[in-house]
């Protein structure tokens, strides 16, 4: 079709549809747009705002035509040369090097964090830990569905099996955080083998179900098992973490004992580098774990149980080894959350925290331990974030309540990451072994979906 | 047939799927050091009959010996640690593992020591693996999967090879090719190796002793050489098809 006898057609056209999409939009932004109600006295007030609905069938008239013009109908889209994902080198050069830099970052983070904002340090930092907790949330989970591909929507039951076994242990038995610790990670595996040991025959969607079922049976129990758990009360006065036996004191504690000056914010920096050092732990027992054999087994899982077995795998074991990890890097979580705390209730392990770490591991790429970093700052910290809205307001005038759509800009953020990124963040696989040289793996060279 | 230096011996299997026969009384002996094929048509049984020898699913009745213990209930896992190896229908190669971690997976049951002695072995087998060692198993052609297929199967170091199927959609010079190192394998490495097959002329030419499976049963057997003169099997299997 020749261009020159088109370009009237498309024009045509292009209005046509763009009055179309404007009196759709005039329509159904009738009652929002042109009436407004407001309460007066004796019942409700009607005012017209008919500019504002004039305006904003205008502008979807105005939008809708551009779109046509220059990109649904055009010969030469404009977006043609835009492509919806980074370019090749991009990703695998920030794969490689992110790692370290972050790492470097996140141990000096505390002091950075100090220094530049030396009035809102605690509240910097207390953020950092929160997503650290998560960043360690999203290893241990990791090795539950990314690498063996079980998809677990029940995971905060063992976080919340190692915040009650140190608080339970701290209660009665009168237990400090470094003994409870490994406790709690083992009490959190033995439930995960429990609850794995019946279910693990299922695979893929019934499994999730069974195990957010099982998620659920843990808080409901912890809520109404009041004589035990203190049901909704909870628990508090949990104790803090003693460094090699000091207190965070005022006096007779770590300060003195270094001779420094005390301040509330050591407390602070102390938990970071607890949960940093734990995250490092989770990280690097996974990467060890992945050159193994039963890493190796874990992957191969997700790939093909029927392979697997034809391989002499026991697969039920496999399964249970990946549940029972990653169960007890939750634990471990879990008695850290309580001590940082102080006070837990059965409120913080709901289904949606479980949803939380699930998306921080899928956002992040299913297997990769930098994505799951990534995810974790953009998820936590943008959520907070997004608390402090106030400068849209001088944009949008005062009446504009920013912290109304931060699940909304969150929830569009997400779906970007989807469309852009459809296999998370990282979506390469770093091979377990080598035989000449390393070579990176593009999830972009295999279908999307393939071999979950 | 006496059961002398059979490797493995099938008798009487019946395998069911819920209440539905696959396996109808199934015998069938491989001795050591032969190449056993078995044919058929779609659906005979031909797979699950490799299946049942894996225990999954299980029989439901008969017996299966493999190298003089009876495997019959036996869970896989074991069956394969006794020495039986599987290169599945469909190749089931690990799409996102590389070529070097798939073989790596085969290995997983023996000890470490002769995995870069096994791995040389097979790399001379398939030289294409060795090219390919770094890539991506879901990036290979179908006749690389195969390959890996059949190699991941023997880094086990097996007694008795199990093939179900290494023809399947491959262009008929990969399968020559395929067949071809089956039957070296058979004569320079003495391995036992029970074949199942469409492609019924390559196979009964290869094979020492050949099935024919109908409907879950067994209803001819004899040597390569006897049942590719068999008119029976000439019109059922041979006539206007691969040759």
């Amino acid at each position: 079709m020749a261009s020159t006898t088109s370009q009237p057609n498309i024009i045509a056209d292009s209005i046509k549809d763009a009055l179309i999409a404007a009196f759709l939009a005039a329509v159904l932004g009738f009652f929002f747009f042109a009436l407004r109600t407001d309460i007066g006295p004796g019942g409700l007030d009607l005012t017209y705002r008919w500019g504002l609905w004039f305006t904003a069938a205008a502008i979807v008239f105005a939008v809708r035509l551009l779109l046509n013009l220059f990109i649904f109908k055009a010969a030469n889209p404009i977006t043609r040369g835009i492509k919806l994902s980074a370019p090749e080198g991009v990703t695998s050069v920030v794969g490689r090097g992110l790692g370290p830099v972050l790492l470097a970052l996140a141990a000096c983070l505390p002091f950075l964090l100090m220094w530049l904002f030396p009035n809102r340090d605690r509240q910097y930092i207390d953020l950092a830990i929160l997503i650290m907790t998560y960043v360690m949330l999203g290893w241990g989970l990791n090795v539950v569905v990314g690498l063996a591909g079980l998809l677990d929507l029940g995971y905060v039951a063992f976080y919340a099996v190692g915040a009650y076994s140190f608080a339970l242990l701290a209660q009665h038995l009168n237990i400090g955080f470094w003994t409870a610790l490994p406790l709690a990670g083992v009490l959190a595996a033995c439930w995960g083998i429990i609850l794995g040991y019946p279910v693990l025959r299922l695979r893929g969607d019934y499994l999730a179900i069974v195990t957010l079922a099982f998620g659920e049976i843990i808080r409901v129990v912890l809520l109404n098992w009041y004589d035990f758990t203190g049901g909704p009360d909870g628990i508090s006065g949990i104790p803090k973490p003693s460094f090699f036996g000091l207190e965070f004191n005022r006096s007779g504690g770590f300060a003195e004992f270094f001779g420094i000056d005390y301040d509330s914010i050591h407390r602070f920096v102390y938990l970071y580098y607890i949960i940093f050092a734990l995250a490092l732990i989770t990280n690097f027992v996974t990467l060890r774990l992945r050159k193994l054999p039963i890493g190796r087994a874990w992957e191969a899982l997700r790939e093909d149980e029927i392979a697997c077995r034809s391989l002499g795998i026991n697969t039920t074991n496999t399964k249970l080894t990946a549940f029972s990890i990653g169960a007890m890097f939750a634990g471990f979580a879990g008695s850290f959350f309580a001590t940082r705390q102080g006070f837990i209730s059965p409120e913080s392990f709901t289904f949606l925290e479980s949803a939380i770490i699930l998306a921080i591991v899928v956002l992040g790429g299913l297997g990769s331990q930098v994505g799951v970093v990534i995810a974790s700052v953009v998820m936590i910290g943008g959520i907070e974030v997004l608390r402090n809205l106030n400068w849209l307001k001088d944009i949008f005038g005062p009446d504009f309540e920013p912290t109304q759509y931060r699940m909304l800009i969150f929830g569009l953020a997400m779906v970007m990451i989807m469309v852009w990124k459809p296999r998370g963040i990282i979506s390469s696989r770093n091979p377990s072994a080598v035989y000449k040289e390393k070579k990176k793996i593009s999830s972009d060279m295999v279908a999307q979906g393939e071999g979950h | 047939m006496n059961t002398d230096g059979n490797i493995l011996t099938i008798r009487g299997v019946e395998t069911y799927y819920g209440k539905i026969v696959a396996l109808r009384g199934v015998d069938v002996d491989v001795k050591k050091g032969e190449i056993v094929t078995l044919i058929g048509a779609n659906g005979a049984g031909k797979s699950t009959l490799m299946m049942t020898i894996c225990g999954n699913p299980r029989a439901r009745a008969g017996q299966i010996v493999f190298d003089g213990q009876d495997i019959t209930q036996a869970p896989t896992h074991e069956i394969i640690r006794m020495g039986v190896a599987q290169s599945p229908e469909g190749r089931r190669i690990f799409g996102r593992m590389t070529v070097l971690e798939n073989l790596q997976m085969g290995a997983q049951l023996v000890s470490d020591d002769h995995f870069e002695e096994d791995l040389r072995r097979v790399y001379e087998l398939f030289p294409r693996l060795k090219e390919r060692a770094g890539q991506r198993g879901g990036t290979l052609s179908g006749g690389e999967q195969q390959m890996l297929a059949i190699a991941r199967a023997l880094m086990s170091r097996p007694k008795l090879l199990l093939l179900d199927e290494p023809s399947l959609g491959l262009a008929p010079l990969i399968v020559k090719q395929i067949f071809e190192i089956i039957q070296e394998l058979n004569a320079n490495q003495g391995l036992t190796v029970f074949l199942v097959e469409q492609n019924a002329f390559h196979a009964l030419k290869l094979a020492h002793r050949g099935y024919v499976m109908v409907n879950g049963n067994i209803t001819m057997s004899g040597t390569g050489a006897e049942l590719l003169k068999r008119d029976e099997v000439r019109a059922a299997y041979l006539e206007g098809g691969a040759h």
